[in-house]
Parts: structure tokens; sequence; C-alpha cells
């Protein structure tokens, strides 16, 4: 597999105080990576600095081989999409909000329409398009915020977990939804989670972090059934 | 009174310092406010405490300042602005300036502080992410523009100090109604402050439709 992003020797500091060490990680193209820990372990600054929306103090990061220092932030956001864990709509309709990144991106608007409508109905939302945002239920706010992503067509997508606000039939019914969109669209995907069932569910491969360590990677039956480093073992067998 | 060609030159007049006061206000306010929502820069506090203290200030002091800017011996004595029109513009938007400079600043930092993640993470570039928050800010940031507008088409200390109610050259509402009550003419001076109440609810209304209508939109 050809690694999309390469990530050597990362340390990201916050408050003077290192946060995140990562010595090394690859995201393969169109893999889906599922990054696993406990609250506050550090999942979040690593998909802030995925971003470029924290800055690391040491290390280096490569996108598609070239290094970030090489390329501006906005025109590598410019390839991304990201997801929080609040959809964070903005104040206008469904459709404005599905089509605020192809429009921050100055696509043309008569190409606009015929793919917010694609993908409004591919998230099966498209009887809302013409609703306010901030009228619509949470279940489908996640929708629109991943309709949102995926019509960006990204290189990488960039999901902090999108599902954990919602309701378990909720919650159920878009992991199978996007599970099915993501295989669809070979997008490659960091997608974190505090949630082991989520993260063996929807990724190929994982990524453990404890305390701000990436302690492991590997295939979701390697890193449950497999690992030999203690702490590992005991959060896995939460 | 209503066809008396003066009180319509006064009223005129009164309109248009307030509008250009206001106007200059946001046109420093609205990027001050932002830089000091968004901002993170040594003594952004200190800054912010300074113009949440402006926004109190006592138009006398500020009519008391700008005088002595502007009067012929001061440091602007040169430009010769003091009683003229100009003199109580500058006034007036040292008054409004911080209303709505720190309305400004509390709208935005009322809104999601992850919204501004969230839309770099969409790929917005500096000036869309801000012009996007002060679309989602926009009933504050209008209720700023209100504020600092009914603090200037008020006041009235400043531009008696400043424009020295001269009459045709610079008496407004306010000065016009101290002056009259000053010679007795309770009548005049009661109309010329039901005009004033009137303009003054005429424009809030025109602003307040604007953002009744934006907040439905």
């Amino acid at each position: 597999m050809t690694a999309l992003l390469e990530i050597r020797d990362l340390l990201i500091e916050r408050l003077g105080k290192i946060v995140l060490s990562v010595q090394e990680l690859d995201i393969n193209k169109g893999e889906v990576l599922a990054v696993v820990g406990p609250n506050g372990a550090g999942k979040s600054t690593l998909l802030l600095t995925l971003a470029r929306l924290l800055h690391p103090k040491t290390g280096e990061i490569r996108f598609r081989g070239i290094k970030a220092r090489d390329e501006s932030d906005l025109s590598y956001r410019r390839r991304i999409a990201l997801v929080l864990q609040d959809p964070l709509l903005l104040d206008m309709s469904v459709f404005d909000n599905v089509a605020s990144g192809l429009r921050f991106r100055r696509m043309e608007r008569s190409k606009i329409k015929p793919l917010v409508d694609t993908w409004l109905d591919r998230l099966g939302i498209l009887d809302l398009k013409t609703r306010r945002a901030t009228e619509i239920s949470g279940g489908e706010a996640q929708r629109v915020s991943l309709a949102r992503a995926f019509v960006l067509k990204p290189d990488l997508l960039l999901l902090d977990e999108p599902f954990s606000a919602l309701d378990p039939p909720t919650h159920e019914r878009l992991l199978t939804e996007i599970k099915t969109l993501l295989i669809d669209t070979h997008t490659t995907t960091v997608f974190i989670t505090h949630d082991l069932n989520e993260a063996t569910r929807l990724g190929e491969r994982m990524a453990i972090i404890l305390n701000g360590v990436l302690k492991q990677t590997g295939t979701p039956e390697m890193i449950m059934h497999d690992s030999k480093d203690p702490e590992i073992i005991a959060f896995t067998r939460q | 009174m209503i066809f008396d060609s003066e009180v319509l030159q006064i009223t005129v007049l009164s309109l248009q310092i307030a509008a250009l006061s206001t106007g200059i206000s946001l046109l420093f306010g609205l990027p001050i406010g932002t830089a000091l929502a968004l901002g993170k820069f040594p003594g952004r506090s200190i800054f912010l405490s300074l113009v949440n203290t402006g926004m109190g200030l006592p138009p006398v002091v500020v009519g008391l300042f700008v005088a002595m800017m502007l009067w012929r011996s001061g440091p602007l004595g040169e430009l010769k602005l003091i009683y003229t029109p100009l003199a109580i513009i500058i006034a007036q938007t040292v008054i409004s300036a911080p209303v709505v400079t720190g309305l400004t600043s509390a709208a935005l930092q009322s809104l999601n502080p992850h919204l501004r993640l969230q839309l770099y993470g969409l790929g917005a570039s500096r000036t869309q992410m801000i012009l996007m928050l002060w679309r989602e800010a926009r009933l504050p940031l209008l209720a700023a523009l209100m504020a600092g507008f009914g603090a200037v088409i008020s006041e009235v200390g400043a531009s008696m100090m400043v424009g020295g109610n001269i009459r045709y050259q610079t008496r407004v509402l306010t000065t016009a109604i101290v002056l009259e009550t000053g010679k007795g003419n309770f009548n005049f001076a009661i109309a010329l402050g039901v005009l004033l109440l009137v303009i003054t609810f005429l424009i809030n209304w025109a602003l307040t439709s604007i953002q009744q209508r934006a907040a439905r939109r």
C-alpha cells in the first residue's frame, strides 16, 4: 500500500507540556484508520494536527511525500475534510451548509447544485434540503455534517467521534451507512473514537493512543487479541 | 414646526453626523472587535478591559478631551476643526467606537469556539472564516450597530463642547433642546424632543426589522 500520510517523531506541546508523541505512523491511501484511546489520551490532538489546526513542536508530516512546511495550510486543508463530534452547522439552509466547503473553494454555482443534491440523497436527507439547519434533529444534523465533508471528495477525511452524541438506533444506522460509503468511495479516513466496538467495525487498521503516546498500530484482530503491551491489554479488556 | 426650515436643517445635520459617526465606528469597531475576540496577543485582556471601560465613557469627558485636542492652541488646532460638524463627528466616533468594538468582540466570543476549527477544516481561508463568523453573529452585530447609533444620536455634552451649538452650522437636535430649555421655550424643546424620539424609533425599527428578517432566514 502507498502511504498518503507519513508521520515521524512527532511531538505536540500545549502550554509547555508534551500532550502527544507519535514516533511513526503511516496512513495508507484508501484505508480507514481508527484511532482509539480513552478520553483525554490525545486522539483529538492528533486529528487537529492532521488537519493542520495544531502545529507540532518537532517531527515531520509528509502528505503525498511533500513535507508540511512546503505546502501552505490553506492549500492542504482544501484537500481534506473535517467532521467534529458537534456537527456545528451554520445558521443557513441544509443545502447551503453542504455547499459551504465548495463555495470556500470558489466552485462554480452550476457545478455545486448537482454535487450537493447527490450527497444529500446519499445521506438520505434530500428532503431536508431547504430546511434551516438549526431546526433539524441531532441525527439529521450529523448527516448534514457528513454530507458537507463527503461532497468535497477529500483526499483525507478526518472524523472526530461523529457518532458519539447520537441515540443508539441512530448511531447504529449511521455507522452502517458510513461504512458502506467509505467502502464505495475509497476515501482515506482517520476516525477518532473511544469506542472499541465502533473502531473494530469501521477501521481496517487501528492505532491505540494511551496517555499521549501512540502505542501500537495494527489490524483490529492484532490489537484486540495479540497485543503484548499490558496497558493496551488493560484498555481493550475494560 | 414640522415645516420650519431651521428644524429641518438641524434634523438633517443630526442624522448626517450620527450616521457618519456610527459608520466610522463600525469601520474601526468591527475589525478591532474581531481581532480582540479571535486573536491571541500580549496585552489582549488589558486592551479588552480598556474597550469595555470605553463603552461607558462620559460624553462630557470625551468632549473635553476632543476640545483640548482641537482647540486653537491644542496639538490639532491648526486644522481649525473646533466648532465644526467634523469636530462633533470625531467626538461622537470616540463615544460610539468602543461600544461597537466591545459588543462585536462579545458577539464573536459567544459563538462556539470549535466553529472556527470546523470552518478551517472545510477549507475556509482566514477571510472566509471571519466573514462566516460575522454572518453567524449577525443578530448581536446588528444590536452593536444599534447601540452605537443610540449612543451618538442621544448624546449632548460632547456635541455642545466641540460643536459650540452654532445656529445653521453645528446645532443638532440635542443641543437645540438644551438651548430652548435654557431659554424657557419648553413647548419648542418638547417638540424637538419628540422629533428626536420619533427619528430614533424609526431608525431602530428599520434596523430591528433587518435583524429579525435575518433571524428568520
